[in-house]
């Protein structure tokens, strides 16, 4: 019970930030991609640097351990390039499609119907895929500091750096919007 | 660019824009992932869940006993576990938000496409569905999405979460400057 209620709080507050966020109109993820809206970028990059370092303390202390999804370096590819095709044509992601059928978005909705068929159509064709897309290039769950011998604060350091040093010039090549 | 955004301020009240920054939004998220890793042990992530709960619109289509002797649902069965209220608290969440910002509206086509695809809400509706296959799809094949392998996984530095990220942004870029070219 108090599990449920748990998951139920953290994907509620997970949805609040997505809206409180746009992430949830199709108008801004469709132009991230026209990169004329940079707030996609922002929100991800932010969560990734701020989210990072707090679970390497979490992790280096012994309060966490890693959840690495595996290399499938083709099926990897493979699904991403599908996902961008998906994403621009939908002008959601699963996550803030959820959201946005909250908000009121009814075309959300229908595209929500079209995952479900996506995932369906995964289902039935997961046995031929397991035999020839997930076994190529399988590396396993590897992250980037084993693969590279770069420590995890050197990563983070760049990643806070980079991160910094280009929503610094989005934020002063953009036009200001009131 | 600036007149679309320019278009919607205008046809909202300026009491019910969302104006929370995009940077303490995106630091939310993390810190939400510092609570998902460190006391459920149980990181961001949508489509997992997702495809459990589809097996239940599975069975009208192929029938119950292919969903069960299906090797894929075999591995990932309908279970209401965190990843599956996990997804049911997202909707709400953001029902929340949209109403005690006012910015609650009936969305039937979007304006970037309307100004760009016109405002048949059929076309819209196609196109959505088509692209909810697609990209659920290519979710299942990478094994997560802009939550699980761009956040979650990102935030690890995991190898497979960063080709995903690459990948999934510079084809989004490609599809999104043919879509919109200038005819």
């Amino acid at each position: 019970m108090l599990a449920i209620f748990g998951a139920l709080v953290m994907g509620a507050a997970f949805g609040f930030l997505l809206q409180r966020g746009k992430v949830t109109s199709c108008n801004v993820i469709e132009n991230q991609f026209r990169l004329r809206d940079f707030t996609v970028l922002k929100v991800m990059g932010t969560a990734i640097v701020v989210g990072g370092i707090g679970v390497l303390l979490l992790v280096d202390t012994g309060n966490s351990k890693y959840y690495v999804k595996d290399a499938n370096m083709l099926a990897v590819a493979l699904g991403a390039a599908l996902f961008g095709v998906g994403m621009v044509v939908y002008g959601y992601c699963p996550g803030t499609a959820l959201g946005a059928i909250a908000t009121g978005s009814v075309h959300a909705l229908v595209g929500a119907l079209g995952m479900v068929a996506g995932a369906i159509l995964y289902a039935l064709s997961f046995d031929w895929l397991k035999g020839h897309v997930l076994n190529v290039w399988a590396l396993g769950k590897v992250r980037l500091p084993d693969l590279t011998g770069v420590p995890d604060a050197a990563w983070f350091i760049a990643l806070a750096i980079g991160a910094g040093l280009f929503f610094w010039w989005v934020e002063t090549s953009q036009p200001k919007r009131a | 660019m600036t007149t679309i955004t320019h278009d919607i301020a205008r046809d909202v009240p300026r009491s019910a824009r969302i104006d929370w920054s995009p940077y303490l939004v995106g630091a939310g998220i993390g810190i939400l992932s510092w609570i998902a890793f460190g006391l459920f042990g149980d990181p961001l992530g949508v489509t997992t869940a997702y495809s459990r709960i589809a097996s239940l619109f599975a069975t009208p289509f192929i029938g119950a006993d292919a969903v069960a002797q299906n090797s894929y649902w075999k591995s990932m069965p309908l279970k209401w576990d965190y990843g599956v209220w996990f997804l049911v608290g997202i909707p709400f969440g953001a029902f929340v938000s949209a109403v005690l910002s006012g910015t609650w509206r009936l969305e039937l086509v979007p304006e970037v496409w309307k100004e760009r695809f016109g405002p048949s809400v059929t076309k819209r509706f196609i196109a959505a569905f088509a692209g909810g296959v697609v990209i659920m799809y290519g979710a299942r094949l990478a094994g997560g999405c802009t939550s699980g392998h761009g956040i979650s996984g990102g935030l690890q530095l995991a190898l497979s979460s960063w080709l995903f990220l690459g990948v999934m942004f510079a084809t989004g870029l490609v599809v999104s400057a043919v879509m919109f070219r200038k005819s």
